[in-house]
């Protein structure tokens, strides 16, 4: 079975960013940041924990408004809004106890303008197809992870902003997530992940955070 | 099939699987009623004339059942993050979750209050517009609760807040739904209630996905 496509209609816009600042409860987390990242990239977030590294991820996804400084993706097709182009994935894995995987990722995909006929697939992309008609209450934390991922697939988007990818995966999961990242990056999309785990990739981009003065 | 509609199937489906949807508000809705003879006592004629305000009331309450995790379930698991990434605006997906409210709560209680009215011995020709009262004010109750269920989306514990929120704001639906059918319990016409009652609904349906919506954007930042 060939991989499935993970760009979607829209083509990967370039990212960039300038004299970002942002401040968390009175703590300056980074100002000044500036980051440009071309389609095809790959950009790894390092950082001790508390330095911003999920906090810059919910600015790039639009989630939160920057204190100071400019989040710019061109070029977009004017009917799109960068929201629309990205894929997000957090600690919250966006999945309802009572559904199904299978139903889980049907609504995401849906909601997330992809095809709901691609959820067999995504599911069995990322080794969850057996776990396809369980309740996800039921899942291990692993489990869970990979029925989110395979949403990435059902739903194709250029941008991928991903938060700690390989929390609570096994060994065969983290290499999947390697592998899912860089066809995506070879196809052109762009990916940004916030980890502490080599991401083993050629032409890795790294943008550590951690230096802004308190 | 649309983002919309799927997250309207997926609300429903998760009332019936969970099993807090509609049949737990006709429960509560039925105790409410079966408890208000025991408290007043025997006298019908007294009951009679009290059965339009308290069934309203008694749906006012059960209205409220649910609503404090209406968006809170999501919002804990990151769907309503998803729901800003989808092409869909937020103000029309938390009209669909307010829609899927109502049809598991609001509706149910509508059809059923003419039955329950006859335990109240509610004249007859109340029952119907006590149905009618209730199907287009229902829409009201379950609007205003969504904008009290957005602005108390990050609390823990915001059940009780919520009520506290909610229910000062629906004074104006609670009288005229009232009122409607008190004037049709005494044979009187009820046009002026039905036209306010459905005055409510609408504008409700203007101001409540705009302020939840707005609520959840800001209880992101």
């Amino acid at each position: 079975m060939a991989p499935l496509s993970t760009l979607g209609r829209v083509p990967a816009p370039a990212l960039a960013i300038r004299g970002l600042a942002m401040a968390r409860g009175y703590r300056t987390l980074f100002r000044d940041l500036d980051i440009d990242l071309a389609p095809g990239q790959v950009l790894q977030l390092t950082g001790p924990n508390g330095t911003g590294k999920s906090t810059l991820l919910r600015l790039i996804a639009g989630f939160l408004r920057p204190d100071a400084g400019t989040i710019r993706w061109s070029p977009l097709p004017d009917d799109a809004t960068p929201a629309e182009c990205l894929h997000y994935s957090g600690h919250h894995e966006g999945l309802r106890d009572g559904l199904t995987a299978q139903d889980n990722v049907a609504t995401l995909a849906s909601l997330l303008g992809g095809d709901p006929e691609r959820c067999a697939a995504a599911l069995a992309e990322v080794g969850a197809a057996s776990l396809a008609e369980l309740p996800v209450e039921v899942l291990s934390a692993g489990q869970r992870r990979r029925v989110a991922l395979a949403r990435l697939l059902a739903a194709p988007r250029p941008v991928w902003l991903l938060d700690e990818p390989f929390t609570a995966l096994d060994r065969d999961g983290q290499a999947l997530v390697r592998r899912l990242i860089a066809a995506h990056a070879a196809a052109g999309g762009l990916v940004i992940a916030a980890t502490h785990q080599p991401l083993d990739l050629p032409d890795l981009r790294n943008v550590t955070l951690g230096g802004a003065a308190p | 099939m649309t983002g919309w509609t799927a997250l309207l199937l997926r609300d429903l489906r998760l009332a019936r699987r969970v099993g807090a949807g509609a049949e737990l508000g006709l429960v509560f809705f039925l105790i409410l009623v079966s408890l208000l003879p025991f408290a007043i006592g025997a006298d019908q004629r007294f009951i009679s004339r009290i059965a339009p305000a308290f069934l309203w009331l008694s749906a006012l309450l059960a209205t409220l059942l649910g609503l404090d995790r209406l968006l809170q379930a999501d919002e804990e698991e990151g769907v309503v993050d998803q729901f800003l990434l989808s092409g869909t605006p937020l103000e029309l997906l938390v009209l669909a979750k307010a829609l899927a409210h109502w049809l598991v709560t609001g509706l149910p209680l509508s059809l059923a209050a003419p039955l329950l009215g006859l335990m109240l011995a509610i004249e007859p020709q109340a029952m119907a517009p006590l149905a009618l009262s209730l199907l287009i004010g229902t829409p009201a109750l379950t609007l205003i609760g969504l904008i009290g269920a957005a602005l108390t989306v990050s609390l823990k514990r915001g059940g009780l807040l919520l009520s506290v929120l909610v229910l000062p704001l629906t004074v104006p639906t609670l009288i005229f739904g009232a009122t409607l059918v008190k004037e049709a319990a005494l044979g009187r016409p009820y046009t002026t209630p039905l036209m306010l009652l459905g005055g409510m609904t609408l504008l409700m349906l203007v101001i409540a996905p705009v302020s939840a919506a707005a609520a959840l954007r800001h209880a992101r930042q």
